[in-house]
């Protein structure tokens, strides 16, 4: 169970539907490890501006590619933790900042 | 890295491969194409600055050297306010600094969007002569003999007499060059996000006091990260207003609101709400900032390769101000002479490539670099910067425009309680520590 992480008021996936992406659907180019570690899941829930790492109501973790905006975070904060890959996009793929 | 063998007449396909093209890329390419040396950049989105973004201001020394017509570029509004707050949770003490020289020509500093600004850096390369290949990632980079011959990227190599990485602070290349850690140590490193919010100019101007085509810079410290090191800030575009928080990933960890919720709080404080009313979101984004300092710099020189701009970590975060762009822009200038001196040499190698070092040592940005050393470590010593001294000064100031029909006390004394309270010579080690610092 993932706790200390207060309520959550914004719906961060609304803000990214206005961003340009073009997203592959073929290729994850970051992937979890199996039964990632609470602490561990916790501190990307926390970091990762794009809220791809969530917590159900149920206390389930969810984790979705889409959306990225490759920043990086996560690499630097689990790259050697619970995370199995982590790549770019292919190219011409994921964000496309057009204001930036 | 992919080892690869070299025929003896090997002619590679380029003098340099600029992977990169951003502030540090383009620039580089440009000093080199301007040189009639045959240079390639390779940039991963579909053009340059679909990948980047800034809080974001710029101080234009460094392109003003490099491009006379740099007003030509799309640049938003020249800085006339510099505003700095601390914010407590129910509070905001603001500082509004406007000085005629602040906006004069070689000093002055202008808010700026990456997805216009890197474009017209790229097209100035291209006009050089440099070639352009955007929508490619380098997968790898190639050796020969212990030495970066070129790069591979969408399963093709591409060979060059040396490679300038100009990937960013997520640099995937520095690592397989042997010349940085896999990745920085997370107190090294701050997230941001920020919404790009469009109002109309004249909302804009009325909103901050700026003239037409002026604009402010606001930096916040205080509640808005709950105590983590990092702030807000709030720049003026030409029609919109760019709005964040930064904050350090090693603090941020050990908070319990994500950074996007503590953008949506930040933004519906009171204070903040006015100015980005019926603005409308035109785009959020996110980035990392690399604010570690002098001590976390990579190697920048190795056997074929040198590293700029933000992938050498080339950022200084001073609170009062943010600093990246101008040292990526000069790095990358640096970078492009020390390529072409090495190149008209005939020496690529790391000990041919030494002049990039010596000259960056000789420039402002490791000067800089050195002078700010110890400030990141600073804000980790002075936690009170984020909590502590943003209510103090509320505790201060309240008593001072709080009339209630309660007897006065002496300002000393209303002033002198809430000193107390974090202790005067802890207040005065501090300062003393920052000015050291800084």
């Amino acid at each position: 169970m993932i706790e200390n992480v207060c309520d959550i008021t914004v719906n961060v996936d609304e803000k990214l539907s206005i961003d340009k992406f073009n997203v592959d659907e073929e290729n994850a180019h970051i992937v979890l490890k199996e039964n990632p570690s609470d602490e561990e899941f916790r501190k990307l829930v926390l970091c990762c501006p794009a809220a791809l790492y969530k917590v159900e109501e149920d206390g389930s973790k969810r984790f979705d590619y889409a959306g990225c905006l490759e920043c990086g975070t996560c690499r630097m904060i689990c790259g050697d933790t619970i995370l199995e890959k982590w790549e770019y996009p292919q190219p011409t793929m994921g964000i496309e900042y057009r204001f930036g | 890295m992919a080892e690869i063998t070299l025929d003896v007449d090997f002619e590679p396909d380029f003098d340099v491969i600029v992977v990169g093209g951003g502030c540090a890329g383009c620039v580089a390419a440009y000093k080199l194409a301007e040189a009639g040396k045959a240079v390639l950049v390779v940039e991963r989105g579909n053009y340059s600055g679909a990948k980047n973004m800034t809080g974001g201001r710029i101080y234009t020394h460094s392109l003003a050297k490099v491009f006379p017509d740099y007003l030509d570029a799309p640049l938003q509004r020249k800085v006339s306010h510099e505003r700095i707050s601390l914010m407590a949770p129910d509070s905001n003490f603001t500082v509004d600094f406007t000085s005629r020289e602040l906006t004069e020509p070689g000093q002055e500093s202008w808010t700026v969007l990456r997805a216009p600004f890197d474009q017209w850096l790229a097209e100035k390369a291209e006009e050089a002569g440099a070639e352009i290949i955007p929508g490619i990632a380098v997968e790898d980079l190639l050796m020969a003999n212990g030495k970066v011959v070129g790069i591979s990227a969408a399963g093709e190599e591409m060979t060059a007499r040396m490679v300038i990485l100009a990937d960013g602070v997520n640099s995937l290349l520095t690592s397989k060059a042997g010349l940085s850690k896999p990745a920085p140590a997370i107190d090294q490193v701050a997230v941001g996000a920020k919404e790009t919010i469009q109002l109309d100019p004249a909302v804009i101007e009325s909103r901050f006091l700026c003239n037409p085509g002026e604009g402010a810079s606001w930096l916040f410290a205080g509640s808005m990260t709950n105590g983590a090191i990092g702030g807000a800030f709030v720049y003026t575009n030409e029609d919109s207003i760019s709005i964040g928080i930064v904050a350090t990933m090693s603090e941020v960890i050990k908070q319990d609101i994500p950074v996007y919720q503590m953008l949506e709080n930040f933004k519906n404080r009171p204070e903040i709400a006015p100015l980005i009313r019926d603005g409308k979101l035109v785009e959020y984004s996110g980035h990392v900032v690399p604010e570690g300092g002098l001590k976390m710099m990579p190697e920048l020189v190795g056997n074929g390769v040198i590293v700029a701009g933000d992938a050498a970590m080339m950022c200084m975060n001073l609170g009062y101000t943010v600093r990246g762009m101008d040292l990526a822009i000069a790095s990358g200038e640096i970078a492009g002479k020390a390529a072409i001196q090495a190149l008209d040499a005939g020496d690529t190698s790391k000990a041919g490539l030494q002049c990039y070092k010596t000259m960056l040592d000789q420039s402002f940005i490791m000067r800089d670099m050195k002078q700010y050393e110890n400030f990141p470590e600073f804000m980790e010593e002075c936690p009170r910067l984020f909590k502590g001294y943003p209510e103090m000064i509320r505790d201060i100031m309240n008593p001072m425009f709080i009339v209630n029909g309660q007897p006065r006390e002496s300002l000393k004394k209303m002033a002198m309680g809430p000193i107390k309270e974090i202790g005067m010579f802890t207040i005065a080690k501090d300062a003393m520590k920052g000015m050291k610092a800084l």
